[in-house]
């Protein structure tokens, strides 16, 4: 398979950034890395924005991601990052193998309501079990990669890379899926799922691999943020973050598989200053954003881009 | 024994409490079909506009147990209403005829924007209003005590659950409505004005959110974030029972409602869990609710 040009370009901006971070502050650093995470996450809601579904319950497989990370580094004592993430991919990808039986037999808001419910079942599990710090959560013990130790003050560009290298893989397997007939057979799901059916393609099957692929990617941004935060608290599971994920995918669009990551970072970046400039108008800023989207851009920001390129060309 | 009494009488205390919270929503759903997520904003608001409004009147020396009612009702009903009618005129009749589902995110971003504006109005510090659940006393059932206003908040959701009925079966606007419900393009083909109708349902239900906020608002300390902590329970409910149906929300009510007291008095840490566990459950045996219609899939 000959490498295409969103590829290159995808591991060219990956290197850029793992350059640019050499020389960045650490909460630039901080900021990225939670972006490329949060970017994950929205990466599953789009997978399934694909298909027609809105999810707002997929703060569960963040959250699954998040405590995996820290329940592993502290009762298993596991300190590889590498083998906590993938713990955390196991577990999700267990999850997902059951709830996608039941998810996959819904539409439209019976989707969305029972994924919230999912995630807000396992958010109620979390608030009560006093064992885990409760509401407050606990903190992720320190951890390595590949038997390299972060030392003092190498622990935030370690995770960086380490969010890049994953979300350049992801990225680049996502890119390839989108356009296999698979990832197709998603789309034209969307549009009509009984003619998808009349063409002999069995759409629970369809959804069923794509929801658990959502999973297992969402999952892998959560235990990315458990990483580089160092803290895990049950609202990873709360259905208003679940709700930031969808404003993200919207806010993105479906358009390409770079979309998520553009718009997590700038939603990161803005939520850096708003907090502190606004802390009372944050939520406001992001409703009117949204509906702004949705009444002029629909296909999200990266339409802006689609729209240039066409006029160039 | 003690407990099947107690898990009876604090769930369906309970129950009245979420089919009040839960008609308006299942109200807007079953006519416009628009699932409404900032239900949850217009209950927080009803509580906020009752809690400053009872502030005022206790704080002027007020003690009439029947004016602080009163108070709660016009106050609730005043800020639902035109909150209702900002929404539906200002946003919402943009955005008719797109998907369910797009009509679902774009009530998230109201919900979110009305949070804010709630904060920028009345601030973080909680309000606390007692007086009228402090005045009314408690009675003795046997050994167990209960408050006369929880007692009363059952009597209200009841009349509401009345009236809500009486007003889509036996009054000529239901009738109307039901038409809608059962078929928009025809009914506005026979001469129903279904914008209008749509204004009147989206008022009446955001009203309905307010005055559940209102008469919640002396149980609890009002606070920012009750409104986000409220819709997803809200939601449990109607889910369970059916969206749309108004049978279905009185049901939903009762099941989610026992459900949590059973859980609070034989295993509190379950409670939260327990309520998602059952509309999840209705759900897997029932996909549309226990009075939900399955629709026709498009071709």
């Amino acid at each position: 398979m000959k490498p295409e040009r969103t590829e290159l370009s995808l591991i060219g901006v990956a290197i850029a950034i793992a350059v640019m971070a050499q020389f960045s502050p650490d909460w630039l650093v901080f900021t990225l890395t939670l972006a490329i995470s949060t970017a994950l996450v929205v990466m599953g809601v789009v997978m399934l924005m694909r298909a027609g579904l809105v999810s707002f319950g997929q703060g569960l497989f963040y959250c699954l991601g998040g405590y995996a990370v820290g329940l592993g580094g502290r009762f298993l004592g596991i300190t590889d990052a590498l083998v906590l993430i993938a713990l955390g991919v196991l577990v999700t990808v267990g999850i997902a193998l059951v709830l996608g039986l039941l998810m996959t037999r819904y539409r439209e808001i019976f989707f969305a309501m029972l994924s919230l419910a999912f995630s807000m079942i396992l958010y109620g599990i979390l608030v009560k079990s006093h064992g885990l710090g409760s509401t407050d959560g606990f903190g992720v013990t320190d951890w390595s990669v590949l038997g390299f130790t972060p030392g003092d003050g190498q622990a935030t560009t370690t995770a960086l890379m380490l969010a890049l290298v994953l979300a350049l893989a992801i990225a680049l397997f996502l890119n390839r899926y989108f356009r296999s007939s698979l990832g197709l057979a998603c789309e034209a799901i969307r549009e009509n799922e009984v003619r998808v059916e009349y063409m002999g393609i069995s759409h629970r099957k369809v959804l069923y691999i794509n929801y658990v692929i959502a999973a297992a990617v969402g999952s892998v941004g959560g235990s990315l943020t458990a990483l580089a935060a160092g803290h895990v608290d049950p609202t990873m599971a709360y259905w208003t973050v679940s709700g930031e994920f969808v404003f993200i995918a919207i806010l993105g669009g479906t358009g390409h598989v770079a979309a998520p990551f553009i718009a997590a970072l700038i939603f990161t970046l803005v939520r850096t200053y708003a907090v502190e400039l606004a802390p009372n108008a944050w939520q406001m800023i992001l409703g009117i954003v949204l509906l702004l989207i949705i009444l002029f851009l629909p296909k999200g920001i990266w339409s802006l881009f689609e729209r240039r390129r066409r006029a160039t060309e | 024994m003690l407990t099947v009494w107690a898990i009876l009488i604090d769930g369906f205390i309970y129950a009245s409490w979420l089919f009040l919270v839960a008609a308006g929503l299942t109200v807007i759903y079953g006519v416009m079909r628009i699932l409404n997520m900032a239900h949850g904003s217009l209950y927080a608001l009803g509580a906020y506009a009752a809690a400053s409004a009872l502030g005022w009147y206790y704080g002027g020396g007020g003690d009439q147990l029947w004016l602080a009612f009163a108070i709660i009702a016009v106050s609730a009903i005043l800020i639902g209403a035109v909150t209702g009618l900002a929404i539906e005129r200002g946003l919402l009749r943009l955005m008719y005829g797109r998907d369910e589902i797009l009509m679902l995110i774009i009530t998230f971003a109201v919900l979110l924007i009305l949070e804010d504006v709630m904060k920028l109005i009345w601030g973080t510090t909680p309000y606390f209003v007692w007086q009228p659940y402090a005045a009314m006393g408690r009675i003795n059932i046997d050994v167990l005590t209960v408050s006369l206003y929880d007692i009363s908040l059952m009597g209200l959701s009841i009349a509401i659950g009345v009236a809500l009925w009486f007003w889509l079966e036996r009054t000529h606007m239901g009738k109307i409505l039901r038409s809608i419900i059962h078929d928009r393009e025809v009914s506005e083909a026979m001469g129903v004005n279904v914008r209008r109708m749509f204004t009147i349902t989206f008022m009446i239900g955001a009203t309905l959110g307010a005055i559940a906020g209102g008469a919640t608002s002396p149980i609890i300390s009002v606070v920012p974030g009750i409104g986000i902590e409220v819709i997803v329970l809200a939601f449990a409910v109607v889910v369970t029972g059916g969206l749309g149906s108004i049978a279905g929300a009185a049901v939903g009510s009762v099941i989610v409602g026992l459900a949590r007291a059973a859980s609070v008095h034989t295993m509190p840490e379950l409670e939260l869990f327990i309520i998602y566990a059952v509309m999840a459950a209705v759900l897997i045996f029932r996909p549309h609710g226990l009075f939900g219609q399955a629709v026709a899939r498009k071709i």
